[in-house]
């Protein structure tokens, strides 16, 4: 029942219109692999954040996305892509432009950053396209 | 399929591997100014302040409740602050595992999100979160409480209402705060108060709001929660390391009491 539930609101969670524009079907199919991975850190307790930020990125080129986190919580950051991207990598810095130590995942056309912050403020999540293809890219989060 | 997904997943857990800070790996003062921000992503939830909070010991939410508000506003930028309060009333219910304040809760914010107009798809969701609350469902609960969040900022942007998404937004991060700051003053500890640091997050809502229309930000009530803003920012700056003291934390508390009670009180300037 509970996982009937959870995968009823990751349906609605990837139908769900919240954001200004609509996204692209590429970015679609990008948060529906971000959101099967952000599901597997559930299994360890981690709720996934109903918000996502989805875009495009240039060969070898990244995204840098503004967070708020809390000193406490732990976060693990997702990214599903879109074809022809089939490759990103994570990276997590803080409010000084330092990069921050981070657990990193990385299988297939999906990789994610786990991270637990000292201190609560603004981050800054980097979204790297490590190869020759642009695409899309979406990028959720999780925390306990 | 997603428990597959997630099985395989774990499956391959040894491919996690840890990431030391590289040298030479920094961003410029101008790379950051350039980040994607977006409500939906840049601004928490109160869920995830409530969820921090509660690492750093037992909280009594239930006594973090306050007796309900009017739900008969009739200026429309009012009606969003208070939304975005109830809905942080929401998660504090769920975070005391009670039930029947969370469908108390539930049938405001139908009501206020009737006032606004977005009633029609709000109201499936009033229907999931009394199933949920019978059943003390509470994970699913809270994921319910974000999705109407959500939703009601979705129906406000078709109904081009976009400027008030900032305002529900607004009204959840000052309830929160307000509940935050009351159960750190009654059990002081470093490790709580850090959670009350966050100058870019009240920074970022400040912008959000100095860019919605001006005969909006001109009314009296967004004027004012703008103006004390300037000054809870300031707040809720502390340097990389320090911790609120209790004063701090007491000075936050008072200042965003203040705003909220001036949102609720029906005799608030429209």
């Amino acid at each position: 029942m509970k996982r009937c539930l959870r995968f009823f609101f990751l349906t609605v969670a990837l139908s769900a219109i919240v954001i200004l524009r609509a996204d692209t079907d590429s970015e679609v199919s990008a948060r529906k692999d971000a959101l099967e991975l952000a599901g597997a850190f559930g299994n360890d307790g981690f709720k996934i954040r109903d918000g996502h930020s989805c875009g495009v990125l240039k060969p070898h080129d990244h995204v840098l996305i503004g967070v708020n986190l809390y000193a406490g919580n732990q976060y693990w950051f997702s990214a599903g892509t879109a074809e022809p991207l089939k490759k990103v990598a994570l990276a997590v810095y803080d409010e000084t432009g330092k990069r921050m130590s981070t657990e990193n995942f990385s299988e297939g056309d999906k990789a994610a950053a786990g991270f637990e912050p000292e201190n609560s403020g603004q981050y800054f999540v980097s979204v790297d396209s490590v190869e020759d293809q642009e695409g899309s890219f979406c990028l959720v989060y999780s925390y306990k | 399929m997603i428990r597959l997904v997630a099985l395989a997943t774990l499956a391959s857990v040894a491919a996690i591997s840890t990431a030391a800070a590289e040298e030479g790996q920094h961003l410029s003062s101008d790379q950051m100014a350039k980040a994607v921000k977006s409500d939906t992503i840049t601004v928490p939830t109160p869920g995830e302040l409530f969820a921090a909070l509660s690492k750093a010991g037992k909280i009594n939410w239930s006594a973090q409740y306050r007796a309900p508000i009017p739900v008969t506003y009739a200026n429309r930028a009012q009606i969003a602050l208070n939304l975005g309060g109830l809905i942080a009333d929401g998660f504090i219910a769920v975070e005391a595992k009670d039930g029947q304040q969370v469908k108390n809760i539930g049938s405001d914010i139908m009501k206020l999100g009737k006032s606004l107009g977005v009633s029609e798809q709000l109201l499936s969701r009033g229907n999931s979160i009394n199933e949920f609350a019978e059943t003390n469902q509470w994970d699913t609960l809270q994921e319910e409480l974000e999705a109407t969040q959500n939703e009601v900022k979705s129906s406000m942007q078709s109904h081009a209402d976009q400027d008030l998404v900032i305002l529900v937004t607004l009204g959840g991060w000052i309830r929160g705060t307000q509940v935050v700051t009351g159960a750190i003053m009654k059990n002081y500890n470093e490790t709580a108060a850090k959670v009350l640091r966050e100058p870019a997050l009240v920074h970022f809502m400040q912008s959000k709001l100095n860019a919605i229309s001006p005969e909006l930000r001109q009314e009296p009530l967004v004027k004012d929660v703008s103006e004390q803003l300037t000054g809870i920012e300031k707040l809720v700056t502390f340097p990389e390391g320090k911790v609120p003291t209790q004063e701090d934390v007491k000075k936050l508390n008072e200042a965003v009491g203040k705003l909220m009670t001036k949102i609720e009180s029906k005799d608030s300037p429209k």
